[in-house]
């Protein structure tokens, strides 16, 4: 309960709707989605319910101009700042915009500024060069820096730097790449020339032409709908060449129309776990990947894939898992978790999704055996088991999405962990 | 019918003679919604007593409470109206016989509301005996968005749409609570047209009152120690924390039981009551349920 509110000094003036449009105004500002519909709301909710207790004003402020859990803090503190002293917001504002706008002058060069100029010399100046793919079977490294890095490197890594070249190869890549799903049928009808079941609304209508003779029946077919994408990916310092790649692909997934999915939720877990999906809306993959760069904090440290798991299984899963959602899970499974707690997560996650498919970029060696321990825990507990590593991968990922009997190499290794 | 509270004590006044112990921020948002007509839009864990306002509500009020129970696939038949149609067939072969096929009569009779069958939110949009109805709408995030947009009209405009008879309109808009779990995000474009309240676990004190109203055989000191075990609980590192509605269960096992008072044994028999995932049974048995309950009473004894 909001007890330790300052008394509230109101302004001399005492006009209290022009005060409370204010404070919508600096309720915007902080990113609440408030609209002018809303102030009139609020106003009248404030006339209705009377001006006679801070509290019951706070709440009344709060029912109108709240509409998510997440919200509510930001709330607490704009209001327990605004109707102390207006004028403590501004200035409290006015102080932090010469910060905002030194961090910004600061930055060397935005990315989509980088590409544009690489773009504007075209050619003229070589570009670095690329870090070429070594044939496979050729030499084998395992990058494995940092992966168990007891810290946490809470540095930002500044991923989006790429070539033109490279991306160009990324995006010829990408653009060949879809996920096509099978639709889920609902329990919903729509009339349809050759649906199995009889529409009698319909039929009684049509009979009506005729003076209520049946001519012919009317039918309907259930309604389809396409599931939901649920994506956790690994990018932590063993995932850090391949996760660009990936987080490109399900930017385009995410973005292109017609992919068939309903939604896709995209999260990235290193040492912890990072909602990126409201930064993959941004069209521009450069600015989509900026905004998820800088909200993921571990970007390259190290892994704990069953502390993030519980994260997801404890504050995501019953919101995005809820409407028969794939997960589609990127890591590569070396964990410094003690195995108990992985294998527990990974259960959990399994029963709570339609559809699990962990994608490991190790198994693009031949001869990859799971010999982690983090690899054994998990295996059991996926629907499927794929490599991911070239476009040929990737587009056998499309195969295994539609194909609902699909494991991948899961038969395979569990038989190799199986007698051992 | 009783007549609407004119303030916020006199909501929680309402509520409490019903046995639902309300926040004051619950109830500062139900007298909103009472005064100005708004639909109300709770969230919260499941088993906070989200579903109870509204029966408390509707029997407060002396109004009938409608309820539509949301789930996947719940389309305008289900949720507005249907029609009648065996009766349209046999009033369709009855004019046939009588010789009365007069085509436009039969229309206007066959599409009438004697041949409607009234669901949830056309029964709410009907004036009711005792005033307009509680309409509940209940875990609204099981169903799909189209039918989300479908609620738009219902709730903004307090009417319903029938293709074959017009829109009908509530004379006197019902009073509607919207409820929903949280399993997905509900659109902005309908949070947008309620008043929003996210319901919390209460404190210990609130949820003692409740328990006290609900299950008011058990023992003040029964009580005492069953409400703090499960805030003690909420307080670990559970897959689903208990809610109220799970309080009450587990203090109504124990009185069935003929408990007086909370040892390891009676918590890891009854435990099924309040924990309902394997998980946290698991976490919970052996001496961390002894543990957990050693805290809880050094607390009640220096509080």
């Amino acid at each position: 309960m909001p007890a330790d509110y300052a008394p509230l000094d109101l302004p001399e003036d005492g006009k209290l709707a022009h005060n409370i449009t204010h404070f919508a105004r600096a309720l915007r500002k902080a990113g609440l989605p408030i609209g002018p519909g809303r102030v009139v709301d609020t106003i009248r909710a404030v006339e209705a319910a009377g001006f006679t207790d801070r509290t019951d004003f706070y709440h009344v402020l709060q029912a109108c101009l709240v509409s998510r859990p997440e919200e509510r803090r930001v709330f607490r503190e704009v209001f327990r700042l605004f109707w102390r002293d207006p004028r403590y917001l501004e200035h409290m504002m006015s102080m932090l915009l010469p910060q905002i706008r030194g961090v910004q002058e600061d930055r060397p060069a935005a990315p989509a500024e980088r590409r544009a100029a690489e773009a504007l010399l075209d050619g003229t100046t070589p570009p670095p060069a690329p870090h070429t793919d070594s044939p496979p079977g050729d030499e084998i490294e395992i990058d494995a820096t940092a992966t168990m890095s007891a810290e946490e490197r809470l540095r930002t890594l500044d991923f989006e730097l790429m070539s033109v070249a490279e991306m160009a190869d990324a995006r010829r890549m990408l653009s060949r790449l879809s996920l096509p799903v099978k639709p889920l049928v609902t329990r919903r009808n729509r009339t349809s020339l050759t649906g199995p079941t009889i529409d009698l609304r319909q039929t009684l209508r049509l009979s009506l032409r005729h003076g209520g003779e049946i001519t012919r029946l009317a039918r309907k077919a259930p309604v389809t709908r396409w599931p939901n994408l649920v994506v956790l990916c690994d990018i932590s310092g063993s995932m850090s060449d391949y996760s660009r790649m990936v987080l490109h692909f399900v930017h385009a997934v995410a973005n292109r129309k017609g992919q068939g999915w309903a939604r896709v939720h995209a999260f990235t877990f290193g040492t912890r776990l990072t909602n990126i999906t409201r930064h993959l809306k941004t069209r521009d993959v450069d600015a989509a990947l900026n905004a998820a760069g800088a909200e993921a904090q571990d970007w390259s440290g190290g892994t704990r894939i069953g502390a993030s798991l519980r994260a997801f299984n404890r504050d995501w899963s019953r919101r995005v898992l809820g409407q028969g959602a794939v997960v589609l899970l990127i890591t590569d499974g070396l964990d410094r978790d003690p195995t108990g707690a992985l294998a527990a997560e990974m259960q959990r996650l399994h029963l709570s999704c339609r559809r699990l498919i962990w994608l490991n970029p190790l198994l693009r060696w031949t001869g990859f055996a799971p010999k982690a321990s983090g690899i054994r825990a998990m295996l059991p507990h996926v629907d499927s088991f794929r490599a991911s590593h070239s476009i040929a991968s990737l587009e056998d990922l499309g195969r295994a999405i539609s194909d609902p009997g699909d494991t991948g190499e899961k038969a395979r290794l569990m038989a190799l962990i199986g007698p051992g | 019918m009783t007549a609407t509270p004119t303030s916020i004590d006199a909501v929680e006044t309402l509520l409490a003679g019903q046995g639902y112990v309300a926040s004051r921020a619950l109830a500062t948002v139900v007298f909103l919604s009472l005064k100005l007509g708004r639909p109300l839009f709770l969230e919260g864990e499941a088993g906070v007593g989200k579903t109870e306002i509204a029966k408390a509500i509707a029997t407060a009020l002396g109004r009938r409470l409608i309820r539509l129970q949301c789930y996947e696939g719940l389309d305008a038949a289900s949720a507005v109206a249907e029609w009648n149609f065996a009766a349209q067939m046999i009033a369709i072969r009855t004019a046939e016989a009588t010789g009365a096929g007069d085509r436009d009569a039969l229309r206007t009779e066959l599409f009438t509301e004697d041949y409607l069958i009234e669901r949830p939110l056309l029964a709410a949009m009907r004036p009711q005996p005792g005033g307009a109805p509680v309409l509940l709408i209940d875990e609204l995030d099981r169903t799909d968005e189209p039918f989300e947009a479908f609620l738009l009209e219902a709730l903004s405009d307090f009417q319903v749409t029938i293709p074959e008879l017009g829109t009908i309109k509530a004379p006197e808009p019902p009073i509607v609570i919207l409820t929903s779990n949280r399993t997905r995000e509900v659109h902005d474009a309908l949070k947008r047209r309620c008043l929003y309240h996210w319901v919390e676990y209460p404190d210990f004190q609130r949820e003692l009152a409740i328990l006290h109203s609900r299950a008011p055989e058990a023992s003040a000191s029964l009580s005492r120690e069953v409400v703090g075990f499960v805030q003690a609980l909420r307080r670990e590192d559970l897959f689903k924390r208990p809610g109220v509605a799970e309080t009450i269960d587990w203090a109504k096992c124990l009185l069935a039981l003929d408990v007086v008072q909370l040892s390891p044994e009676v918590i890891a028999d009854t435990l099924g009551a309040i924990l309902k995932y394997q998980d946290d049974i698991q976490k919970l048995q052996g001496s961390e349920a002894a543990r957990l309950l050693d805290t809880v009473r050094r607390d009640l004894t220096t509080a």
